[in-house]
């Protein structure tokens, strides 16, 4: 249904050419053009160090050591010694380009991380659901360190080869166009051939970063799911899961090598064909007495040294595809368009006061799904506490999450105060409107530093206040840490009652004036429940709370009960006057509910 | 720095140990990738002496006759060719072989990462975010495998130094000890970097993982982050651990920066120097002009291939951290072992569940810096792991011996839930009742006291006969992202269609799921996000009562359910169906079979339930009720209503509630009235 069908949103780009990629990267990351002429200046002269080393050779046998005269070990002195200069010298390039490298592309990715990372949280939380968590997360961390891995290694060796061949190209002019052109015409087939793989390479790496964000999100699963998977005894078969996940990846990164080494051999053997054609070539200019043997056999040399970078080049470029994979993937993120967007600069802010709420004749589906709210309209006035019972899966949830615009309607318009929802800026609606979902999910932190989640500014004192206000005060005292206790991931070092007791507590301090509990008590025992709903209505008094509950007493003590059933409001008032058609949907909820608690 | 100083100081020798592991990991693998790399270097040499041949049979004659001989010409540019092909096949299988052995070693130590996450206690999970335990599936296994690349190169790149060192040995010895000198000062520029390498790449590892976990975490409260606009709040916290990990790369590229470019020169000063020697000793009449220049071409050659060596030597100290934490997840002490006892396989018999006063607490320790995820065992500094993996803190639960320190959550617990019949829990929010529920499924051991199925210790039960006679609903449903058959049936063998329509119909989950597109088949999304919370709740009812069970322990399995729904469900369970309209009728399409289920009512079974509510304690026989992990009454609801005050003032809340409401209500209306 709706997951697998809109999973396909933040999935791999159709195709999209390399250089695309790269250049919206670089369009993403303009930080990373910064000192780029300083850092490729560099780059050439810590190459040039390279030549250096056989040009001293070169240069102290023909002159020193073949010199006329004997041995002339002055000219050798000197030729080491201006050599060792240059060394030094390209040393220090070396390390300042390669610094200045590091630290730009490093300060670049890490902005990328937070970027995608902040969009993540911009999207819609059915765009969220739509991929999973590991997954994501693969995306702010894996593939990213994929395109560092490739800057430090691949990007500098990437400038030097490049630099080499362009300095070889020119020398090569110089000794022998006519040869210089056998050898290039030696590699155009390979560059076509090249370029072909480079496509299917581009496509096999962005199999393996898609098998990897698999395989974490398969393996985040088995590692939430841990109690279940002991308690049923199914390590096995799970285990056996996870390892398919991770061939599977294997697979994918093994094909991608197979066609890496394969465009790469065809490199070499253009390596191969460029020789045996310079000298094909060579031999008969030479008889055409065009060429001299000296500069025949230094073209071939100098041949040699255009094969390596060339040849180098292509390797690096091969790596290229999997970086450029991982920064596809974190550029589609990007591109997901929230669905559910913050109004921003043209949206308005809440009236201030208390809030009401008006539903005009909205419809949801989730995508690919049946309908689930069918023309709800609803009013609920400003001040009021309404509970909204009905049966599991008749759409509360739902009607929840569009009345804080975590979605929106298919069709009809959610109005808050008379100003309709979408128009409200994110950060009025959120510090105004403040819901407890079903699932409460708590942070791996202290109980304080939950309960201020939204309040960072709160000193304990204030917290301990609020807690009082609502009746916990004890409850916190009780704990082994008191404020300080750690609640552990998802709050799992707490009992699920008392991580509802956070949850509450946490968007009671949030001080909003729509309040909309989701179950924000199902796990609460039944005295507590009681108690917290008094303290709550009391110092809720003034706002507006809407309460889904399946515990009717929350609908006993609300103003006005709200009935769904599959998708359409059949009943709504006081529950005085619902429960006198006994043959109502409420009628025979409530009848049930009795039945259970007496 | 003394610790750490000590500790660095091997962190080449034990890199070379953990390139040992691989290669004894992938022998064969790896024999063919050397075996390539040395067919590869050989040649590199060999061509410069093919070309060398060529022009000095093929080209100098030629030039001098002023005609060429088509054959010798060809003859010439074939060897050539054919040179360059031999180096092809040695580069396919180099590359290959090694990419395969790196990718086999990354796979098969995410198996054994993964197999421990399985095999450990829950207790240990809990000390461990979750975005943490996945990078060491990812970035550690990445970080310990990454000079496996360049390994096969380096080691072919030994044998033709070898052979160099060889010729260089018989052309001069004062020659060749110049070039030998080489080697020792790369080796130590090589110590030196890797031993202030190895710190950083310790915290580099360090924070990949706390930036995974934060992700993972903020992403798994998506919703909450997104309810109370806390976005920029999240941003801001994920981004000052980018930024640490941000500085972290930015401190491993400037030591990279620094050493790179002077190991990359070194062997160039060692040319140099080669060249004045041989000067020297060309001055004595030692060395031939000839061989001199032979010499120095063979340096220029070599110097590309020796820096593969030092590839594999600069990664080295990634590979160590990546490797320590990797050891701190495989040598973990602590997963529970079973016993050999099997129970009588008898299905249709409910089996006895005894407590004897079995006392637990929460391992302490769990503690996290305020403000901050915790989630890593490593220490909070720069430093690197300890040379040895240092195992997690000693795990209480390993050894069965109590936990020293801890948050004492049950004592002295005793109840018995005889066979067939059905106790229910109760007990205040927090009081101990989940701690009991997964006791008594053993996803936990108890401290002290024995917990018994049939007489027989859970902890000597195999886990086979234990998953199969037990079954937990937990008290928070968790489903996998996978569709509704698989979530019923967890793969566990001999659950056929009919029998998860069966449970989904005990569980009153038939109606909804018939009602999806592809029923059986749909697929639910990550915690079944595509379900209600109260759909979510009833899948893993059904996925319990699929297994029959012979013990059932529901943890407040029905607290998202509506009242009626619930009702349903525990006259099912009670095995009399028969009581109530069925809310939901399954479609007509024949995917849901509306006949009776095959095997009739649920199967006599064991329940232990938690629960509030009275109609489901009224169907239980005896009700155990506790109060900060004690059991403080015992008996039936009635008895227990007059006898314990706690007990009375939790299941008549409602009730006094709701008098107090009409109270208060009369009030007013006497109040309005007068
Ligand atoms: N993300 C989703 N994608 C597709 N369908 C969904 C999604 N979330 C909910 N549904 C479906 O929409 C219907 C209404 O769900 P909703 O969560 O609103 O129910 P609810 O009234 O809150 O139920 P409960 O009492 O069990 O919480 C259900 O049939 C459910 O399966
Ligand atoms: N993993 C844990 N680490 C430390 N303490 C824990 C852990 N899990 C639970 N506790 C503590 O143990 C006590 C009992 O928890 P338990 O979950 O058994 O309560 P419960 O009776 O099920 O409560 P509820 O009705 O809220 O579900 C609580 O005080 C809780 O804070
Ligand atoms: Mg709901
Ligand atoms: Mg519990």
């Amino acid at each position: 249904m709706t997951t697998t069908a809109s999973r396909a949103t933040a999935a791999a780009s159709p195709r999209e050419s390399t250089w695309r990629t790269v250049r919206r990267g670089l369009a993403l990351s303009p930080e990373l053009r910064t000192g780029l002429a300083g850092t490729l200046g560099l780059a050439v002269v810590s190459m040039a160090g390279r030549a250096a080393v056989p040009v001293a050779i070169q240069q102290g046998v023909d002159r020193g050591l073949r010199a006329p005269g004997g041995p002339n070990l002055d000219v050798v002195a000197a030729v080491v010694a201006t050599t060792a200069a240059v060394l030094v010298v390209t040393t220090l390039c070396g390390y300042l380009m390669m610094r200045r490298l590091f630290t730009v592309s490093e300060t670049a990715l890490a902005n990328v991380r937070v970027r995608a990372f902040r969009h993540v949280h911009n999207l819609s939380t059915l765009h969220q659901q739509a991929e999973r968590r590991g997954s994501l997360v693969s995306r702010v961390t894996s593939d990213v360190d994929q395109i560092t891995q490739f800057l430090q290694w691949g990007g500098v060796i990437l400038l030097i080869s490049l630099g080499q061949v362009v300095v070889t190209t020119v020398v090569m002019l110089v000794y022998s166009w006519q040869l210089t052109l056998v050898v290039f015409a030696a590699f155009a087939p390979a560059v076509v051939v090249i370029r072909l793989f480079q496509r299917r390479l581009a496509a096999a790496y962005g199999l393996v970063r898609q098998r990897l964000g698999a395989m974490l999100a398969a393996i985040s699963e088995s590692v939430v799911g841990a109690p279940v998977i002991r308690a049923y005894g199914v390590a096995g078969r799970t285990a056996a899961r996870l390892d398919r996940t991770i061939d599977e990846q294997r697979r994918a990164q093994q094909r991608a090598i197979r066609i890496s080494v394969t465009s790469f051999s065809t490199g070499e053997i253009a390596a191969g064909l460029a020789l045996a054609g310079v000298v094909l070539l060579g031999v008969r200019l030479g008889v055409g007495g065009a060429i001299g043997i000296g500069e025949l056999t230094a073209f071939l040399f100098l041949v040699t040294l255009f094969i390596q970078p060339v040849q180098i080049a292509t390797e690096v470029l091969n790596e290229a595809q999997n970086a450029v994979a991982g920064w596809r993937r974190v550029l589609d993120v990007l591109d997901v368009v929230p669905d559910v967007a913050d109004p921003g600069e043209q949206g308005v802010d809440l009236p201030p006061g208390p809030i009401d709420v008006r539903f005009v004749d909205v419809c949801y589906r989730y995508p690919d799904g049946p309908p689930v709210l069918v023309d709800v309209s609803v009013e609920i006035p400003a001040k009021s506490r309404v509970a909204v019972v009905g049966e599991t899966g008749s759409g509360k949830t739902t009607f929840a999450k569009l009345l804080t615009r975590l979605m929106d309607p298919t069709a009809g318009q959610v109005l808050l105060s008379g100003v309709p929802l979408d128009r409200v800026r994110f950060a009025s609606l959120r510090s105004r409107v403040v819901m407890v979902p079903q699932d409460g999910f708590l942070f791996d932190t202290t109980v304080a530093e939950n309960i201020r989640f939204a309040r960072p500014e709160l000193t304990d004192e204030e917290l301990e206040h609020a807690l009082d206000e609502l009746g916990l005060g004890d409850w916190v005292a009780g704990l082994p840490a008191g404020l300080a206790t750690p609640v552990g991931e998802r709050g799992e070092a707490l009992s699920v009652g008392e991580r509802q007791l956070v949850a509450l507590a946490r968007a009671y301090v949030a001080d909003p004036d729509l309040l909309v509990l989701d179950e924000a008590t199902s796990a609460v025992d039944p005295a507590t429940e009681v108690r917290l709903q008094r303290t709550l209505d009391a110092v809720t008094r003034g706002r507006t709370t809407v309460t889904i509950a399946h515990r009717l007493s929350t609908a006993q003590a609300a103003d006005e009960v709200i009935v769904v059933d599959r998708g359409r409001i059949v009943q709504r008032g006081p529950h005085e006057e619902l429960v006198r058609d006994a043959d109502s949907v409420y009628g025979l909820l409530y009848a049930s509910w009795l039945e259970q608690t007496r | 720095m003394t610790v750490a100083g000590r500790t660095s100081r091997d962190v080449l020798i034990r890199g070379i140990r953990i390139l040992g592991y691989a290669i004894r990991d992938e022998p064969w693998v790896f024999t063919v990738a050397v075996a390539g790399s040395v067919l590869y270097s050989l040649l590199i040499v060999a061509s410069a002496y093919v070309v060398g041949a060529v022009v000095g049979t093929v080209v100098v004659p030629a030039f001098e006759r002023g005609e060429a001989e088509l054959g010798t010409v060809l003859l010439g540019a074939g060897a050539l060719l054919a040179v360059s092909l031999g180096r092809v096949l040695g580069m396919v299988g180099r590359r290959i072989g090694a990419g395969y052995m790196q990718y086999r070693l990354q796979a098969r130590y995410r198996r054994r990462v993964t197999r421990r996450y399985l095999e450990l206690p829950l207790a240990w999970h809990h000390r461990h975010a979750t975005g943490a335990l996945l990078s060491h599936a990812n970035s550690d296994v990445e970080a310990a495998w990454f000079p496996i690349a360049p390994l096969p190169f380096a080691v072919g790149t030994l044998v033709m130094l070898a052979a160099a060192l060889v010729s260089l040995v018989v052309t001069d010895w004062v020659l060749a000890l110049v070039g030998i000198a080489v080697f020792p000062a790369l080796f130590t520029l090589n110590v030196v970097y890797s031993r202030r390498m190895a710190p950083r790449q310790a915290r580099a590892q360090q924070m990949r993982a706390q930036v995974s976990a934060i992700a993972h975490e903020s992403f798994d409260g998506a919703l909450v982050v997104k309810t109370m606009g806390q976005e920029a709040r999240e941003t801001a916290r994920f981004a000052a651990q980018a930024g640490e990990l941000r500085d972290a790369l930015i401190a491993v590229g400037r030591l990279r920066g620094l050493f790179d470019p002077m190991l990359e020169t070194l062997p160039g000063l060692g040319t140099l120097a080669v060249l004045v020697v041989g000067a020297v000793r060309l001055g004595q009449g030692a060395v031939g002009i000839t061989e001199l220049v032979g010499v120095a071409f063979l340096f220029t050659v070599l110097a590309f291939p020796v820096r593969a060596i030092g590839w594999v030597l600069a990664e080295l100290p990634r590979s160590v951290a990546g490797w320590d934490r990797l050891q701190t997840v495989l040598t973990a002490s602590g997963e529970m072992p079973y016993g050999e006892v099997t129970l009588d396989a008898d299905p249709g018999r409910p089996a006895t569940l005894v407590f004897d006063r079995v006392s637990f607490s929460y391992p302490a320790g769990t503690q996290p810096a305020p403000a901050t995820a915790s989630g890593d065992p490593a220490p909070p500094t720069a430093e690197p792991a300890a040379p040895v993996p240092a195992p997690a803190p000693p795990e209480a639960v390993a050894t069965g011996a109590p936990e020293p320190v801890g948050t004492p959550v049950l004592h002295e617990v005793s109840f018995t839930v005889p066979a067939g019949r059905t106790v229910a829990l109760v007990g205040p929010t927090g009081s101990g009742k989940s701690t009991i529920a997964s006791l008594a499924v053993r996803l936990v051991d108890p401290d002290a006291g024995t917990v018994t199925l049939d007489g027989v210790d859970l902890r000597s039960l195999t886990a086979d006969s234990l998953a199969t006679a037990t079954a937990l609903v937990p008290q928070v449903p968790f489903v996998f992202d996978d569709t509704i058959r698989e979530n019923v049936t967890l793969g566990r063998p001999g659950i056929t269609d009919d029998d998860v329509w069966a449970a989904l119909r005990l569980a009153e989950a038939d109606g909804f799921v018939a009602a999806l597109p592809d029923g059986l088949d749909t697929v639910v999304g990550e915690r079944g996000a595509a379900l209600s919370g109260g759909q979510r709740q009833r899948l893993t009812l059904a996925r319990a009562l699929a297994g029959r069970p012979r013990l059932l322990v529901l943890d407040d399995a029905t607290s998202a359910v509506d009242p009626r729904v619930e009702a349903a469900i525990l006259a099912g369970l009670r095995g009399g169906r028969a009581s109530h309209d069925a809310p939901v009728a399954a479609t007509g399409d024949g995917r849901a079979p509306a006949a009776s289920t095959p095997h009739g009512p649920a199967a006599p079974t064991s329940i232990l339930v938690v629960a509030y509510r009275r109609a489901t304690i009224a169907l239980a026989d005896e009700v155990v009720y506790v109060e900060h992990g004690r059991v403080v009454g015992r008996g039936t609801h009635h008895t227990l209503l007059e006898t314990t005050p706690g007990y009375a003032a939790l299941v008549t809340a409602y009730e006094r509630a709701e008098a107090e409401r009409q109270r208060e209500r009369d009030a007013e209306r006497s109040e309005v009235g007068a």
